[in-house]
């Protein structure tokens, strides 16, 4: 029974409710079964993944048929797609959100815009990896390739940096723009020494968490850009590469010695979710530190 | 700072695209069967020919003739032969599929270590995989269904099954897919009551494999063809092979070749 | 140059790039649909779509996609029944129920959960759950209880039930679609928890006050003033998690098992539309039938996330803090 205390030392007793008792532990029961899954799913990975995980593990290439060595060539495949499809994502999304939050006037243009980019983001990874093989790597015949992988990623991205670039753009207090234009400037000169100098710190952790979601997609790259082994990093655009998350599927389903080849895949598990969540946690640290540190 | 950024990063691009394909590159695609022979060799040939690079896939026997077709691969591995389809296909964009047979193959139905069953006839086999058969208890085993384990369509040794013991008949719909002979492996491992086939290099103490019309599968039998379900492997390429594709099939049909068919357990020409 | 004209220019720039997006969604929406269209074109659209046979390349081959629709329909059902309390409780309990300590404990959990790559999750499903499931559960359910029940003797439940449990409780394999489920759940509470707890936190303090002083206790409050009134941002959060649930491929692709059937019993397997795609756009040969079927696939997989996204749409316009590329 909770005690409810009033002034005076005088204590009142409260009538047990069950029925609220019941629905609120139920909601804390609910709340908590996210946690303990995460936490479960981590256990597993890192217990088994850290048995394998090495130096050696993270800066050797495979050998005998995978079940030894290690997987530096992987982990280059996805640091390159990642780079890559940043770089080619970031210039169009940031344009695009300075249209959006700065040139646009609400009418038919950006409505469908708008209703594009909410589309596009709710579109499944496979559907990309459909698209880019039809157009990268057949109609362009770019093959399957590393040029192909990062602009098929890139396009799934563009919808989710467009709206944290926008969101920092939009952050931007109006005075400043306001000041500026006061002080004689133009709007694109406004735009390019006011409002996106401030809203870089936002933009580039956008950026960021971007590269996280990056890194874990498989589906856009299996028929794009991912082989099964390449002999090491890729010396050109057009050649395949090897990826983390395709690494791990096709070692534990097409693999050829998928039994022997448990222990890498947990290592290359763990590799990956470390690689995830310290871009993510990065990407919330940068991000609660502007919002303490904005001084407006 | 952000002009540096801006030209390393620009220089980075430009060097990254400069580079060119090398003559010495060579990219194998096809059938994850032929896999652990064209990943072995590839590591092989590597170490004997430093200046060359081999770049391995494994998606599928069709997967590999098609690339081959289109041009995006060099050698297409593949655990059946190339269909009258696929040649046409290929004449018609002037590739000439030439195939060479790199190694044999025998293909075994696994069940678990569990099940009491240790022969099967192939028509038992053809009737469990047009789903005739349901039960086990139709086998003499245990009174539970039969979890019948099948390979994605894409996969040459599917064919295969299909048509030696299938004879055309159609998988039942409910069967479980698998992506390749690992994936089957693994699964009838894990299963008491399955029911697989696996090319003969995948065999582990993990599951048991079944003797068929009473002849047990081995190197001998598939060699001299008195195992039902075998086949030869092959690796395709357009035409007569030149350059580093010639130095890679003659490597793979020499006796340190061979030698690595038999390491990854598949069965030499010889 | 003067000023004035480049600043035109730089606007026209900007407004090019921006139209962009909906040009790639375009392109994309055009380049499904023409490659998709040639098999409806051959086959009819009814004996497609709701064709019950799908058995590619069989020689002929029929592309009957109803046990694909039917597959992804399953999964996501499955899902949902477990997703929709778990992510909106998440909710409920981070917004309203949980002190300031756990909230700031809990909230970036469920971020990293959130950021699990799917594939990691179906191999976890793959090479921990599904074993568990047929090797440790299903004997446990189908042996042991079924003689457990036999041996009380009671006239209904040693024979009825305890064949019930020795059929259905069966589970012929870890891959099936209760284990994806599973698995799609892990993958869907961050997305339904999060936008639903900025819908219920969007709630304004004063009706909670208002609740409160009128006698209401909290699970009151809770139940009766702050739901109903979140309620357009709480099916949102629904309708993004089951957009999330259908479009996801890895997981179905490495755990939902292969078979293309209409599933009929939770222990089944299934092949949802994203793990078809994935499994056999490799093996198609392009330009074949097969290609062309996958791209419908592919096309209805589009139309059907595009209708959602336009009712969440259409539901957003009455709560504004929505934001786009929110999924995870």
């Amino acid at each position: 029974m909770e005690k409810i205390h009033k002034p005076f030392g005088l204590v009142r007793r409260k009538k047990f409710n069950l029925k609220q008792g019941f629905f609120l532990s139920l909601m804390r029961t609910f709340g908590f079964t996210g946690a303990i899954t995460l936490f479960i799913i981590l256990f597993f990975v890192a217990y088994y993944g850290l048995q394998v995980l090495s130096w050696d593990f993270i800066t050797q290439p495979p050998l005998e048929a995978m079940t030894q060595g290690g997987i530096f060539p992987v982990i280059m495949g996805t640091v390159l797609l990642t780079m890559l499809c940043m770089i080619f994502v970031i210039p169009i999304g940031v344009t695009t959100a300075i249209f959006l939050a700065e040139y646009s006037k609400p009418g038919f243009m950006l409505t469908a815009v708008m209703m594009s980019m909410y589309t596009l983001a709710g579109v499944p990874s496979v559907v990309f990896g459909l698209f880019g093989l039809g157009i990268f790597v057949v109609a362009l015949n770019f093959g399957m390739s590393l040029l192909a992988g990062s602009l098929t990623l890139a396009i799934m991205v563009l919808p989710y940096i467009i709206s944290t670039s926008e969101e920092a753009l939009k952050a931007v207090p109006f005075s400043f723009r306001e000041a500026s234009l006061a002080c004689g400037a133009t709007k694109w000169q406004t735009i390019r020494k006011v409002v996106l100098p401030t809203a870089m710190p936002g933009i580039l952790t956008g950026a960021i968490l971007g590269t996280a979601k990056v890194s874990g997609e498989t589906a856009p790259i299996m028929f794009t850009a991912a082989a099964f082994f390449t002999p090491g990093i890729p010396k050109s655009l057009f050649e395949p590469v090897m990826a983390l998350p395709y690494h791990i599927y096709v070692l534990a389903t097409a693999g050829t010695h998928i039994e022997e080849t448990r222990p890498i895949q947990y290592g290359t598990a763990l590799v990956l979710i470390l690689l995830v969540f310290s871009m993510n946690l990065l990407g919330i640290i940068l991000r609660s530190r502007q919002r303490k540190k904005r001084s407006w | 700072m952000k002009k540096i950024m801006t030209v390393f990063l620009s220089v980075l691009f430009v060097c990254s695209i400069m580079g060119v394909s090398y003559a010495e590159d060579l990219r194998i695609d096809g059938s994850t069967t032929v896999l652990p022979i064209a990943q072995k060799g590839a590591e092989v040939f590597m170490k004997k020919n430093p200046a060359a690079k081999v770049f391995v896939s494994g998606s599928g026997s069709g997967t590999g003739i098609k690339a081959l077709i289109d041009g995006t691969t060099n050698i297409a591995t593949s655990s059946r032969e190339a269909k009258d389809k696929e040649v046409a296909s290929a004449k018609g964009k002037g590739v000439t599929l030439t195939g060479h047979k790199v190694a044999l193959d025998g293909i075994v139905p696994v069940v678990h270590p569990s099940m009491k069953i240790k022969d099967i006839t192939t028509e038992q086999l053809r009737d469990i995989y047009n789903g005739k058969i349901n039960n086990w208890k139709d086998l003499g085993g245990p009174n539970r269904p039969i979890s019948t384990v099948s390979r994605d369509t894409s996969s040459g040794t599917y064919e295969v099954w299909e048509e030696k013991i299938l004879k055309g008949d159609k998988v039942k719909p409910d069967a479980l897919l698998v992506a390749s002979n690992g994936q089957a492996v693994q699964t009838v491992s894990q299963n008491r009551f399955a029911i697989g086939y696996i090319g003969i290099g995948y065999i582990d103490r993990s599951v048991k494999a079944l003797t068929v019309n009473g002849k047990s599968a081995s190197a001998n039998t598939v060699r001299d063809g008195s195992w039902p379900i075998a086949r030869p492997l092959f690796m395709y390429t357009n035409g007569k092979p030149a350059g580093v594709i010639a130095k890679f099939i003659d490597f793979m049909l020499s006796k340190d070749g061979q030698k690595i068919v038999n390491e990854v357990k598949y069965v030499s020409i010889k | 140059m003067k000023w004035q004209t480049k600043e035109k220019f730089v606007e026209i720039a900007v407004s090019s790039v921006g139209l962009l997006s909906v040009l790639v969604l375009l392109f994309i929406a055009f380049f499904l649909f023409k490659e998709a269209f040639y098999i409806f074109y051959k086959a009819g659209v009814s004996k497609v779509i709701f064709g019950m046979a799908w058995y590619p390349t069989y020689d002929p081959p029929s592309f009957g996609m109803w046990p694909l629709i039917m597959g992804t329909l399953a999964v996501t059902i499955l899902t949902a029944l477990m997703a929709i309390p778990l992510g909106l409780g998440t909710a409920v309990y981070i917004a309203e129920v949980a002190n300031h300590r756990v909230k700031e404990f809990l909230k970036p959990m469920i971020e990293m959960l959130a950021s699990f790559p799917s594939v990691v999750l179906g191999f976890f499903g793959m090479v921990i759950i599904a074993p568990i499931l047929s090797n440790r559960l299903s004997p446990m359910l189908s042996e042991k209880l079924p003689e457990l029940l036999q041996s009380t003797h009671i006239p209904f439940i040693s024979t009825t039930l305890a064949d019930f449990c020795y059929d259905k409780l069966f589970i012929a394999s870890g891959l099936n679609i209760t284990t994806a489920a599973l698995m799609l759940t892990v993958r869907a509470i961050p997305v339904i928890a999060s936008i639903a707890e900025d819908a219920l936190t969007a709630v304004p303090r004063t009706y909670r006050e208002a609740s409160y002083s009128l006698g209401a206790d909290k699970w009151e409050t809770i139940w009766k003033v702050v739901i109903p009134s979140s309620v357009s941002g709480l099916s949102i959060a629904v309708i993004l998690g089951i957009g999330t649930i259908i479009g996801e491929t890895m997981i179905v692709l490495m755990v939902a098992g292969g078979a293309a059937v209409v599933p009929h019993w939770i222990f089944d397997a299934a092949r949802p539309m994203p793990a078809a795609i994935a499994a056999e756009m490799a093996e198609a040969p392009y330009r074949s039938l097969h290609y062309h079927a996958l791209f419908g696939v592919g096309a209805i997989l589009f139309f059907i996330t595009f209708i959602l996204s336009f009712i969440s749409n259409f539901v957003s316009k009455k709560y504004r803090s929505v934001r786009i590329g929110e999924k995870v």
